[in-house]
């Protein structure tokens, strides 16, 4: 455009200022002040005139067939207003579920998990809500749990969901299975043969709880249509909206859903909780009904991430080179479906993790259970995966007798690379250089307790406790390295809807962004404020609240929102721009000739060439102008694996993540420090470089938290958790946290908005297998299941 | 029974209060004021915590009528209750001084309580917020991400810093060890607490320990 560009020009020009507050800076949260000042809404805080409470009765027991149910006492509790069982549902649609519609909004017939909802109560207090629902008289007859794959598969096993007719049941081996994809390439057995070390594993990932702080709420106000108004926190408005309305038997535009203060999510809120049921009571009692779970009722309320047993078998030649790989991923998810297709598509095609395999047999299934339903948790799939991969790499790696990174970077994929179902890795892969970087940091010092600064004890394993003074501490060094997809896979339609407004208010020019996406903590609200004033050269930019009014955003979650609601902030910017310099060329048009032969931009409130020059301010161009656009955006199609061969270009895109763990053990009491723990990622753009750190070092510290504290204990008996609490189900604390350094690479990906790659998930994943690394690496330890105990350490429990 | 206590600064009656309800409970449900969260209930997370008497304290645990004729502090108080401990020299509430530290028992008298009084901002956007040292310092480092475990360790990050003006990462991380957070690998936060702790030692240079 350079030789048509107007200049010399003496009317009208200036030179343009970029606009503050745009992509790849670091701008603060719109949301911020209000967080830090208590003022900002979540879901639980919300509050009407005149309000009932709603509380939940669940099942004691895992398995059972509901005899009767007497809710007469609870009824004629002063203060109840209402006691709703199954037999109250409106309407013949009494499941919901996000693909599979297997979960009763309250049971009938039968419970199949430990914390199932049985009835649900609304009273003026939730004291007395919750002594009512006490009152409930539940005959239960128990019947055998099925806990694992034997139990599940035994010819003679009851099915936990008799006569299925969802699309997954005409290829599973048994009806307790809920979906199985197996990935076939090459000759995995003859590629055996080529191989001078073979190394099995069998490997076990325990079950994951989100652990969102903000518990699971929300308020139903009824309204005068018959219909009501949802606030509530999720990461999916749309989604929910369309489980919602069926089972009140209302159309979706009487279901009208404002997303409130979202206190993270992490996947376990893709699901519905007590949606339908604040609903229900809503529209029973014609009163607003606020729910809010307690802790306790959070760890039965959401879906957790699948526990899974992994069995591999790798081999490699003499000088390294991987030969083949062999699998079989069994996922338990628990008693309803919820995402356990989808996650079992990515166990399976991300099983080889970032490697060259030529030469692949796997199989991934998810059972149907009697253990608590598991679903979407960061990292979906690849999580468990990496786990074992990468304990396979370092024992394969050992074997060869090569370093355990350079035997990574050996058989790391790279651009071009195919995964086991056949689509080409057409991005930058840096598996090889993320751990490069990570190796390269500097390592933490050693023995720190015995520092220049005194002794301190707090550094130790054991902490507080004051347990040891370094007598028998170890110091281990791990790494791992992993793939994530991001986006929805397998063909489905993962497309987002942004409306941007452009309209002079107070005599400045300023944008509204409207989308459904829901904002969990991840940031998304910023970078869309961010990609405004990129596009449209605005400093002023409103995000209009998130709610069903404007179309789809799909969810928050796959590590997808900025990339695809992103993308549709972007286009739709695009297309207002586009419209504002029309008005601009019919209103000033004639004043200056760039406006016909210039490429021209918004910056900084004005319009102007590519040259810089300002040919008018924003503020006139838009003065008695409204601009408003919605637009959908869509990502490349995927389709699905092919159920036989897993073949199929299934994946939009993938991110990549290299961890080194340090850690400290004190091997006479089984303590573990985790001292740093170094992450290496490739972002593609870091549209917001400060987030972009924050959200991998969240990833980072979940990924520790599996490794030697978190996991929600079932007892295999009967199918009842034995730690629904935050004393008893571990969180690692501040005290438990080591230093995160991040290096952050930015290889930007061609086919995605500003060339961004979705970061939130990746971390998560290698994180857990460098802890474990470590470990082993201290101790000497086989170590093969999640989360590591003291017992485990000490040889003094069962492994 | 009915309960009267201070909070920010202000002198609040709450009536027909159930035995049994918590603090927490009657300051979100009946008082309007749900800034501290309600994350666990049961003592384990501090998203509720509050200072009660200028001890930090998780108001999940306390009984409603526990805090009769006392003083409460939450985080939609913390700005004003620091300005004011600006000005007086480290102490808003008579709670910083020999009593400080003795749970529960701490003695400040209404009067000394209602020196202050925690101001109203636009609830809409924030406007209009005069933020506290480390709120403001929480904003800055990126250590808010869904936020809801930042009003307690608002409150508790406040307090540490009172008693520890230059606190070492050890004494940061021993200090806060009473609060979750999910989202941030608690890395932002000790970003934010060092940040407020400098800041402080800049304005003040006089300041010592
Ligand atoms: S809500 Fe009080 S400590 Fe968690
Ligand atoms: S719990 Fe979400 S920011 Fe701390």
């Amino acid at each position: 455009m350079a030789d048509t560009r107007t200049t010399g020009i003496p009317f009208n020009v200036t030179q343009g200022s970029k606009t503050k507050g745009g992509i790849g800076e670091s701008t603060l949260r719109p949301d911020g002040t209000l967080k830090v000042t208590g003022e900002f809404a979540y879901s639980s805080d919300m509050w009407h005139e005149d309000m009932l409470w709603g509380q939940i009765l669940r099942s004691p027991v895992a398995h059972a067939e509901i005899l009767s149910i007497d809710t007469g006492e609870a009824l004629a509790t002063p203060g109840v207003y209402a006691v709703l069982t199954y037999d109250d549902l409106p309407t013949d649609v009494k499941n919901y579920g996000l693909e599979i519609q297997d979960t009763p909004v309250l049971a009938h017939g039968k419970v199949r998990h430990h914390g199932e909802p049985v009835a649900i109560v609304a009273a003026d207090h939730p004291e007395t809500a919750r002594r009512a629902a006490a009152k409930i008289k539940v005959e239960y007859r128990e019947l055998p749990v099925i806990t694992d794959e034997a139990s599940a598969t035994a010819p003679d096993a009851i099915l936990v969901h008799e006569g299925r007719d969802d699309h997954h049941i005409g290829h599973v081996p048994h009806p307790n299975i809920v979906h199985r994809q197996p990935i076939v390439r090459g000759n995995a057995e003859e590629a055996a043969k080529k191989a001078d070390f073979v190394v099995k594993g069998e490997y076990y990932f325990g079950m994951q709880d989100q652990a969102f702080l903000g518990p699971e709420s929300g308020l139903a106000v009824p309204s005068e249509d018959g219909g009501v108004d949802l606030y509530v926190a999720t990461q999916w408005l749309h989604s929910d909206l369309k489980q919602i309305a069926p089972v009140l038997g209302l159309p979706e535009d009487k279901v009208r859903m404002t997303l409130s203060g979202v206190g993270g999510a992490f996947g376990g809120r893709e699901d519905l909780s007590m949606q339908i049921h604040a609903c229900l009571l809503a529209l029973r009692t014609g009163k607003p009904v606020k729910i809010v779970y307690n802790r306790f009722e959070s760890f039965f309320g959401h879906v957790h991430r699948h526990p899974a047993r992994l069995y591999y078998e790798h081999g490699a030649t003499k000088d390294g080179k991987l030969t083949h790989m062999k699998c079989k991923i069994v996922l338990d998810g628990g008693a309803y479906a919820s995402a356990s297709p989808a996650v079992v598509g990515n166990a399976s095609s991300l099983s080889v993790g970032p490697y060259v395999i030529d030469d692949v047999d796997i199989e991934a299934i998810a059972l149907y259970s009697n253990n608590p339903p598991c679903g979407a948790m960061r990292g979906f799939g690849a999580v468990q995966a990496c786990f074992a991969y990468e304990a396979q790499m370092d024992k394969l790696a050992d074997k060869v007798g090569m370093d355990r990174v350079a035997f990574r970077q050996l058989n790391a994929m790279e651009q071009g690379t195919l995964l086991p179902t056949g689509q080409p890795v057409d991005s930058p892969a840096p598996v090889a250089e993320l751990l490069r970087r990570v190796q390269a940091m500097p390592l933490p010092m050693e023995r720190q307790w015995e520092s220049s600064e005194g002794s301190d004890v707090r550094q130790l394993p054991g902490g507080l406790s004051n347990t040891t003074h370094g007598e028998g501490v170890v110091r281990g060094v791990g790494y791992a390295v992993g793939i994530k997809n991001v986006g929805f896979s397998e063909g489905f339609d993962d497309y987002s809807t942004a409306k941007v407004r452009m309209e002079v208010i107070n005599g400045e020019a300023v944008a509204t962004v409207h989308t459904a996406m829901a904002e969990v903590g991840q940031g998304g609200i910023t970078v869309h404020a961010q990609i405004a004033r990129t596009e449209l050269g605005v400093g002023q930019v409103t995000i209009h609240p998130a709610d069903t009014q404007v179309g789809s955003a799909g969810s928050t979650s796959a590590s997808r929102q900025t990339y695809v609601t992103g993308g549709a902030v972007k286009n739709a910017c695009e297309l207002v721009r586009e419209k504002v310099l029309e008005i601009g060329r019919r209103k000033k048009g004639t004043y200056h000739p760039a406006w016909a032969t210039a490429e021209l931009l918004l910056e900084g409130g004005k319009v102007v060439t590519d040259g810089g020059e300002v040919l008018a301010d924003l503020v006139d161009v838009l003065e008695g102008e409204v601009v408003e656009l919605e637009e959908e955006w869509r990502h490349r199609p995927t389709v699905p694996f092919d159920l036989v061969t897993g073949q199929g270009n299934g994946h939009v895109q993938y991110s990549f993540a290299a961890h080194r763990a340090v850690v400290e053990v004190d091997t006479e009491l089984g303590l573990v420090k985790v001292i740093e723990l170094a992450c290496a990622q490739d972002v593609g753009k870091a549209l917001n470089p400060l987030s972009v750190v924050g959200q991998i070092q969240g990833g980072t510290l979940q990924g520790m938290g599996i490794a030697v504290m978190e996991e929600i204990v079932v007892d295999p008996k009967t199918a009842k958790v034995r730690n629904p609490s935050f004393t008893d189900y571990l969180l690692p604390t501040i005290l438990d946290t080591p230093t995160i350094p991040v290096d952050v690479l930015e290889l930007a990906d061609d086919h995605a908005p500003y060339g961004l790659r979705g970061i939130g998930e990746a971390p998560t994943l290698s994180s857990t297998p460098a802890v474990l690394a470590a470990i082993r690496n201290a101790t000497g330890l086989e170590l093969d299941r999640t989360p590591v105990r003291p017992e485990h350490l000490t040889g003094t429990g069962p492994a | 029974m009915r309960v009267n206590f201070t909070v920010n600064g202000r002198q609040q009656e709450a009536d027909d209060v159930w035995e049994g309800e918590s603090l927490l409970y009657v300051l979100r449900e009946r008082m309007g004021l749900p800034g501290s969260k309600n994350a666990c209930e049961q003592g384990e997370c501090g998203s509720c915590t509050v200072r009660l008497d200028g001890v930090p304290v998780c108001s999940c645990l306390v009984a409603a009528g526990q805090v009769e004729g006392r003083d409460v502090v939450t985080v939609e108080g913390l700005a004003e209750f620091a300005r004011q401990r600006a000005q007086h020299g480290g102490c808003a509430s008579g709670a910083c001084g020999d009593d400080a530290g003795k749970a529960g028992r701490a003695g400040t008298s209404l009067q000394d309580a209602q020196q202050w009084q925690s101001r109203p901002s636009d609830s809409q956007t924030g406007e209009g917020d005069e933020l506290s040292p480390i709120q403001q310092a929480f904003i800055d480092a990126g250590a808010v991400q869904c936020g809801f475990c930042t009003p307690g360790l608002l409150v508790a990050a406040d307090e540490m810093l009172e008693r520890n003006p230059d606190p070492s990462d050890a004494d940061i991380r021993e200090g806060l060890s009473g609060n979750l957070c999910r989202c941030t690998g608690y890395e932002k936060i000790m970003d934010a607490v060092r940040l407020a702790a400098a800041r402080q030692s800049a304005t003040v240079p006089s300041q010592g320990a």
